[in-house]
C-alpha cells in the first residue's frame, strides 16, 4: 500500500495546501486504491441507492461512486453553510496545492457558485450577489531538488486545472514561497533558504514552511481583495495534526487549528473539508476524473512523518480512527475567534439561520489571545506568564521577540545560540517582527520618558 | 582529575555536569553526557523536586508503595526511602503488592519484593485475588480464555490496592506510573475519543476524593532512566512481562512513543505538558461517584465493576460487564451483544487494558 504510507501530509497541518500529499503515488496506483477500498467481489450493490456498485464502505454502509460523491459534496455544504463560511458578497480564496483534497474543495465550491449564479440568472429582484472564486497556488520549489521543466510542467498542469473549470472566470494567482520577502529585499529566494537553513530541527524547518505558506495565501488574499481563504484540510491531515501539536507540546492551542473557521488571519480561513476521509477524497478524484497534479510536494519528515505513519497503521487497524482523532479534539473548547463575530456579518443570512448565530456570548472578550510571532498558537497561562516576566524587566528587543514564541516554535524553530537569534529574527518577514513592535512601542515609549530616572539593577541593561 | 569542563582524550569525555569526572552515560532525557554520581543526583533531585512542587505528601502519613517487583515500583520504592530519609519527609512507608495468581509470572515477582521488604527495611503486605475474590488469574483465564483477561485484572487489581490500602490503614498510595506511561495514556483517549479521561490522566494525585488518594512521582520521570537507576544501583528487581498481557493496541502507541523519544526526547515531556494544557469545559464530568451496594467500594452504578464481573464468573456468564453492555447491574442477564449509546459512554472496560476503570 505505497499510498496509505506515503501518504499524508503529516499533519502539521499543512493545511489544506498540502493536504493532498496524502495520496503522492495515486497516479502510480489507482488500482491498488480502489481494490483496498472496495468490497471484493462486484456482487456488493451499494447500501443507498442499491444501484452502482460499492467503490468505498463509509460508516459500514457500501456506496457506488455517485452516492459517495453526494455524500462528500453533503459533508462540504453543511459544512459551509452551518457556519456561514461563504456569504454573496464574500470572494473566496482556494488554497490549491494540486492534491485531492483541495481539488475537490475547488471543485465543490465551483459548483455551488454554478448553481448560485444559475439561481441568480432565474431570480426576479436579483438582489444578492454571488460570491467570487479565485484559486491560489504556492510553488515551494525553491526548496525542492526539481528540474526547472518540471516545475514549469506541474505549473502548467496545476493552470490548464484552474482553467478547465467551467464558466472560466476564475482568477489564477500563482506564487512563490518566497515572494513573502519581495517588499522588503530583492533577493527573496535566498533570505528564504538562509532563513530554512538556520534552523536545525527538521520537524520546526518544516512547520516553519508552512506558517510561511499561509502568510503567503494571506498576501495573495489581502492583495487581490479575498475575503476568506479555503484550505482543503480534511480529517486524515487534522487527526495527523491533532497528534502531531500534542506530541509538541501545543495542547493548548489545538483547537484554534481545527475548527471550521478561523478569524485569527487578517483573511478569515476556513477549512469546509474537515470532515472528509483523505481516501474518501481521492476516490472521488479517480472516481470523476478529476485531474490532481502533486509532482512539486514536499515528503514530510521528523515528528511529522512519524506521525503520519502512526496515524496510516492506525487507519489500517480501523478506518474510522481519524474521525475519533478528530472527534475527540473537536470536544476541546474553541477559542472566540473560531466564529465569525463581526457586528452585520451574518445579515445576509436566510432569517430563518439567522437566529442560529445570534446567541454569541457577549462575555467573552472578541479577541483577547496573545499569538505566536512566527505560528499564531494562542499563548498558554505559562507562555504568557514568562511573556509579562520579560515584558516588565524590558530588556533588548530580541528578548521580547523570543519571549513572543511560543515554547513549541522555541525549541523547534529558533536557532541553537542565543547570539544567532538577531540575525534570525532580522531574516523572517517583517510583517511579523511588526505586530511585536507596535505592541511593545507603548510601553517602551513610557519606559523612555522615566529612563534617566531608572537604576541598572541587573547586568541586562546594556 | 583536575581538569576545566572541556573535553580531553578522545573517546573520554567529562561529565558536563560536574566537569570532573568522566562521562558515563548520555541522559535520555536531556542527552547530556554525565557520570554516573551526577546522573543519581539530577535523577533523585528530579523526583524530590517533584514531590515538593505538587505537596505530594505531609509529614507523619503513612504511604503504601504499590510494589509489583518490577522495575518502576523498584526503582520508587528504593528512591522514595532514600529520599524520605534525606530530605526528612517524615513518612511512614510499606510495600503493597497485589497477588494476582500467574503462575510462572507472579509468584517469581513477589520473590523479589520480599527481598525488597529486606533490603529496604520496608513493611510488606500482600493482598491476593485468591482471598479478596477467590479467584486466581489462572482460574479466570482457564474461563475466559486470553481475551478481556485484562478487563478483569485490571478491575480487581484497583480494587484490591484499595483494600489492602486500608488494612494497612495509609493515607496514600504511590504508583510507579512513570512518564512514558502517562504520555501514552494521552495518546490512547485520543484515540478513543475519551474526553473526561483525557482531562484527568495528567493528574499527580488522583483519587483525592475518594478514600485513599494515588499518585505518582515518577510522573516526570523516563522510562528509560529508571531503567538506567536499577542497572547502575544493581537494583534487585524482576523483569519478565506479564504472560497473559499481550495487548496490540497499548503496543502500537507504547512503540509509537519509543520512535518519538529517539527523534526527539522531550516529545514525551510535551505530550504531557498537551496533556494538563488541554482546554477541556469543566461542564465534562465523571458519572456521580456512589457506592457499591454488594462491597461498599466506590461506584458510579448499584454494583461495582469488580462486583459485576465476579458475579458473572461466579454464574458462568464471564461476559457479563465487559464490553458494550446495556445494563450494569443485578438484574441484568448477560446479553453481551446488547448495544446502548449511553451505555457505552459508562462502559468503555474493554479499551481499558491493564489499568482498570477508573485509574487513568
Amino acid at each position: 500500500m505505497a499510498a496509505a504510507s506515503s501518504s499524508s501530509c503529516g499533519g502539521a497541518g499543512c493545511g489544506a495546501h498540502c493536504s493532498s500529499s496524502t495520496s503522492s503515488s495515486v497516479e502510480d496506483a489507482p488500482e491498488g486504491i480502489l481494490d483496498r477500498l472496495s468490497i471484493s467481489g462486484a456482487a456488493a450493490s451499494c447500501g443507498k441507492c442499491g444501484g452502482g456498485a460499492v467503490v468505498v464502505v463509509a460508516g459500514g454502509v457500501g456506496l457506488c461512486g455517485e452516492c459517495l460523491r453526494a455524500q462528500l459534496f453533503g459533508k462540504f455544504k453543511l459544512a459551509v453553510t452551518s457556519s456561514a463560511m461563504v456569504r454573496p458578497t464574500d470572494s473566496v480564496l482556494v488554497a490549491f496545492s494540486g492534491g485531492p483534497a483541495s481539488r475537490v474543495a475547488l471543485q465543490f465550491i465551483h459548483e455551488m457558485r454554478s448553481k448560485a449564479i444559475e439561481s441568480w440568472d432565474a431570480s426576479n429582484s436579483q438582489a444578492l450577489p454571488v460570491f467570487n472564486v479565485g484559486v491560489a497556488f504556492v510553488n515551494e520549489s525553491a526548496l525542492l531538488s526539481k528540474t526547472e521543466c518540471e516545475v514549469e510542467q506541474a505549473t502548467e498542469d496545476i493552470k490548464s486545472i484552474v482553467s478547465s473549470l467551467l464558466p472560466g472566470d476564475k482568477a489564477m494567482h500563482l506564487a512563490s514561497l518566497d515572494d513573502v520577502f519581495s517588499s522588503e529585499s530583492k533577493d527573496g529566494e535566498s533570505r528564504l533558504r538562509e532563513l530554512v537553513g538556520m534552523i536545525a530541527d527538521d520537524t520546526g524547518r518544516e512547520d516553519l514552511l508552512q506558517c510561511l505558506r499561509m502568510l503567503s495565501l494571506q498576501k495573495i488574499a489581502l492583495e487581490n481583495g479575498y475575503t476568506k481563504i479555503m484550505l482543503g484540510s480534511c480529517a486524515s491531515t487534522i487527526a495527523c495534526h491533532v497528534l502531531s501539536a500534542t506530541v509538541k507540546g501545543q495542547g493548548y492551542s489545538l483547537p484554534a487549528d481545527i475548527q471550521y473557521v478561523d478569524t485569527r488571519w487578517e483573511v478569515p480561513v476556513v477549512l469546509p473539508l474537515r470532515d472528509c476521509l483523505a481516501q474518501e477524497l481521492r476516490l472521488l478524484c479517480e472516481f470523476d476524473s478529476l485531474k490532481t497534479q502533486q509532482l512539486l510536494d514536499r515528503p514530510c519528515s521528523g515528528i511529522n512523518g512519524l506521525v503520519a505513519s502512526f496515524v496510516a497503521r492506525l487507519r489500517e487497524e480501523n478506518p474510522s480512527r481519524e474521525h475519533t482523532i478528530v472527534r475527540t479534539a473537536q470536544k476541546l473548547k474553541p477559542f472566540p475567534f473560531n466564529k465569525f463575530s463581526a457586528n452585520g456579518y451574518h445579515d445576509f443570512l436566510p432569517s430563518r439561520l439567522r437566529p442560529k448565530f445570534q446567541d454569541v456570548d457577549n462575555d467573552e472578550s472578541a479577541f483577547s489571545e496573545l499569538l505566536c510571532l512566527i505560528c499564531r498558537s494562542p499563548f498558554s497561562e505559562s507562555e504568557l506568564q514568562n511573556l509579562e516576566s520579560t515584558r516588565h524587566k524590558s530588556q533588548k528587543k530580541i528578548d521580547l521577540y523570543t519571549a513572543y514564541c511560543c515554547q513549541s516554535c522555541h525549541f523547534q524553530i529558533l536557532p541553537g545560540g542565543r547570539d544567532l537569534y538577531d540575525h534570525f529574527f532580522s531574516l523572517l518577514p517583517r510583517f511579523w517582527t511588526e505586530r511585536v513592535d507596535t505592541a511593545s512601542a507603548s510601553h517602551s515609549s513610557l519606559r523612555d520618558q522615566i529612563e534617566d530616572y531608572l537604576l541598572e539593577d541587573d547586568d541586562d541593561g546594556n | 582529575m583536575q581538569s576545566a569542563a572541556a573535553p580531553t582524550r578522545a573517546g573520554s569525555r567529562l561529565c558536563t555536569r560536574c566537569g570532573e569526572r568522566k562521562a558515563a552515560l548520555k541522559r535520555p532525557k536531556t542527552l547530556e553526557q554525565i557520570c554516573r554520581e551526577c546522573f543519581y543526583i539530577v535523577f533523585e533531585d528530579e523526583i524530590h523536586q517533584t514531590i515538593v512542587d505538587n505537596n505530594l505528601f505531609k509529614a507523619g502519613e503513612r504511604v503504601a508503595i504499590g510494589a509489583s517487583g518490577g522495575k518502576d515500583s523498584t526503582v520508587l520504592a528504593y528512591v522514595l526511602s532514600e529520599l524520605n530519609k534525606r530530605h526528612k519527609y517524615g513518612l511512614d512507608l510499606f510495600l503493597l503488592s497485589i497477588d494476582e495468581g500467574i503462575t510462572g509470572y507472579r509468584d517469581d515477582s513477589l520473590e523479589t519484593v520480599k527481598r525488597n521488604e529486606l533490603q529496604y527495611g520496608l513493611p510488606l503486605k500482600i493482598v491476593s485475588y485468591k482471598d479478596l475474590y477467590d479467584w486466581t488469574m489462572d482460574d479466570i483465564v482457564k474461563a475466559i480464555g486470553l481475551k478481556n483477561n485484562c478487563t478483569f485484572c485490571g478491575v480487581f487489581r484497583r480494587q484490591a490496592l484499595d483494600r489492602g490500602a486500608a488494612l494497612l490503614k495509609v493515607d496514600k498510595i504511590v504508583t510507579g506510573h512513570n512518564a512514558d506511561d502517562i504520555a501514552e495514556t494521552v495518546l490512547l483517549n485520543i484515540l478513543r475519543g475519551d474526553i473526561a479521561r483525557l482531562s484527568r490522566c495528567t493528574f499527580i494525585t488522583t483519587g483525592e476524593d475518594g478514600p485513599i488518594p494515588r499518585c505518582k512521582p515518577f510522573k516526570y520521570t523516563y522510562e528509560k532512566e529508571i531503567v538506567m537507576y536499577a542497572y547502575f544501583k544493581k537494583l534487585d528487581y524482576f523483569s519478565t512481562e506479564c504472560i497473559y498481557s499481550p495487548n496490540a493496541y497499548r503496543g502500537f502507541a507504547r512503540e509509537f512513543i519509543k520512535d518519538l523519544e529517539r527523534m526527539r526526547p522531550r516529545a514525551i515531556l510535551d505530550i504531557i505538558t498537551s496533556g494538563e494544557n488541554f482546554r477541556i469545559s469543566t461542564t465534562t464530568r465523571m458519572p456521580e461517584q456512589g457506592t457499591c451496594e454488594r462491597c461498599g467500594y466506590i461506584s458510579s452504578q448499584k454494583l461495582c465493576k469488580a462486583c459485576v464481573l465476579l458475579d458473572g464468573l461466579n454464574r458462568g456468564l464471564p461476559k457479563l460487564g465487559i464490553g458494550r453492555t446495556a445494563k450494569v447491574g443485578a438484574g441484568a442477564d448477560g446479553s453481551g451483544e446488547q448495544q446502548g449509546k449511553r451505555a457505552e459512554r459508562r462502559n468503555r472496560s474493554s479499551l481499558q487494558g491493564k489499568h482498570g476503570n477508573l485509574d487513568f
